[in-house]
């Protein structure tokens, strides 16, 4: 398991940058992975979507799926691209602190 | 007389009719089994009716042949499900009161979850996940004068995962065969990052589509089809223009699930990974492709929960300990085009490896790699659905659980992420 240094904060992350141990994360972690995904800043809009992954992931054990964040009516799909460019769904996975989503097989 | 009583005849209802029969006393429980019609498909043998080599009348039997003496078959539409008071309730009003209740009612293809799909339904966008479809498809592909057919997987997760790379493996043979293959274009579009979810069966699998010169478009999520231009718009604005798009719209489960307010977004049942119960209610399980759980949705993922819900539905009644023992255990055959397959063996925690299987060394299928035995295989498997499997009986050497013996970890590909 590799180690990641992010400003004073040290995490356990897999072969992909997916945190190891969700109680390593922190919002200072969060906002320093997202800058090595391509988001400066993380906005308020980020962490209304943050939040609630973390609230699904406390309730079900499982990160919600692009569907169900926009069926909940937290965010629009088209939103979310816009928020988190490129792939969405692993993006905000990453930057919550939570384990590489399990694509379906 | 107590009641269980089965929704859905298809696969994993059938299997469930067959093995309960034999576990539950005829003096003391009824077993009732309900569908909305007698068509029993064969379900893996739609991929085979596009390019001729299977027409419906190969594929389909009347569900009632399937079920055991001593079962009750209803054909009927449900409405709902009434958890709070144990009973099925029927479009009619009427209702049916049960002990315990097995879900199995399967997923389909919701095309209109896209928008602008349905503008060029069964004219330039096809599907083969239906009977209606598999047939139109075929006469589409007849007709088809050239240019470019793109394959297209809509959202994760969808029935038999693989399927659209063996229809693209297909077309790519046929074509060959017809000396038609210079004057099409093969593109395969997927929401994943690769041609499968986990990494060394997406490398193996990958490598075939470049070697049949199939362009892969990967991450690719669908915010709508423009039919009119005949292209495929994705939310991060790349765009991927089509003559036949061959598509694999968005599977979701039965719509009866939702209006019982017992689904997920998908409409899929939680259920609980290793016993098979439904995660809110004691005395629903589900089975198939109706769960919500990470395996496959395949005939295959059925017949290994079968054995295992059996024993659990069981204990259940005699108020023992349920048994949690699914692993998630899948197998399929992967046709790879030129008579050869190629076959996959996994569960929840081991990626598909290569290797010999069932029989380690010995095998005598290969394992991750197109064989002509493996092709052999898939074909001899339509008889085995019909009268090994859907009976319940065991398949020799195949056991529920997932065995690691014959199989080895390709040492350079482990750890690594799904490219």
């Amino acid at each position: 398991m590799a180690q990641k240094q992010y400003g004073t904060a040290t995490v356990e992350v897999d072969a992909e940058g997916f945190m190891a141990d969700f109680l390593q994360w922190t919002r200072d972690v969060a906002a320093a992975i997202a800058k090595e995904e391509g988001i400066a800043e993380l906005t308020a809009a980020h962490w209304k979507v943050i939040d609630y992954i973390h609230k699904e992931f406390k309730e079900n054990g499982q990160v919600p799926s692009i569907r169900k964040l926009n069926k909940s009516g937290v965010i629009s799909t088209k939103e979310l691209y816009d928020l988190f460019p490129g792939g969405p769904a692993k993006k905000a996975a990453k930057i919550s602190g939570m384990k590489k989503p399990e694509g379906c097989v | 007389m107590k009641r269980l009583v089965i929704l859905g005849a298809g696969t994993a209802g059938t299997i469930m009719a067959n093995l309960l029969r034999r576990r539950l006393l005829r003096s003391e429980w009824a077993i009732t089994i309900i569908d909305r019609d007698n068509d029993h498909y064969y379900q893996p043998g739609f991929l085979f009716i596009p390019f001729g080599f299977y027409k419906r009348a190969d594929i389909v039997k009347p569900r009632s042949k399937f079920l055991p003496r001593g079962v009750e078959f209803i054909v009927s539409e449900v409405d709902r499900i009434d958890p709070a008071a144990n009973e099925v309730v029927f479009q009619d009003g009427s209702r049916i009161a049960y002990d315990y209740l097995i879900v199995a009612t399967g997923a389909d293809i919701v095309p209109s979850e896209t928008p602008g799909m349905l503008d060029g339904w069964r004219d330039t966008i096809h599907d083969f996940y239906t009977p209606d479809g598999a047939e139109a498809l075929a006469e589409k592909l007849k007709a088809f004068p050239g240019g470019r057919i793109v394959i297209h997987v809509n959202e994760t997760p969808i029935k038999c995962p693989v399927a659209p790379l063996e229809f693209a493996f297909f077309c790519d043979w046929c074509l060959r065969r017809h000396h038609r293959r210079d004057k099409i274009d093969l593109v395969y579009v997927t929401p994943l990052p690769g041609a499968f979810t986990k990494p060394v069966a997406s490398k193996a699998l990958g490598k075939l589509l470049e070697e049949k010169r199939i362009e892969m478009v990967t991450d690719f999520n669908a915010e709508r089809i423009d039919a009119a231009a005949r292209r495929i718009v994705g939310y991060d604005g790349r765009e991927v223009p089509y003559d036949l798009l061959v598509t694999v719209p968005t599977n979701m489960g039965s719509e009866m699930i939702e209006r019982s307010g017992l689904g997920n977004e998908f409409r899929f049942l939680p259920t609980e990974p290793n016993t098979l119960r439904s995660k809110k209610h004691e005395r629903i399980f589900a089975i198939g492709d109706a769960t919500d759980l990470p395996t496959s949705k395949a005939g295959s993922v059925a017949h290994f929960q079968a054995e295992i819900l059996a024993e659990n539905v069981v204990r259940a009644i005699e108020g023992r300990p349920l048994e949690p023992a699914f692993d998630g255990h899948s197998n399929c055959f992967v046709e790879a085009g030129k008579g050869k397959a190629i076959l996959i063996d996994f569960n929840y925690d081991v990626e598909p490896l290569p290797g010999r299987f069932p029989i380690p060394v010995l095998g005598p299928m290969p394992l991750l790699k197109p064989s002509r035995i493996n092709h052999w295989g898939k074909l001899a498997f339509r008889w085995i659905y019909w009268h090994v499997l859907l009976p319940g009986r065991p398949i020799p050497f195949v056991p529920s659980r997932m065995r690691m013996a014959g199989k080895r970890r390709p040492a350079e590909e482990s750890g690594g992420g799904a490219k």
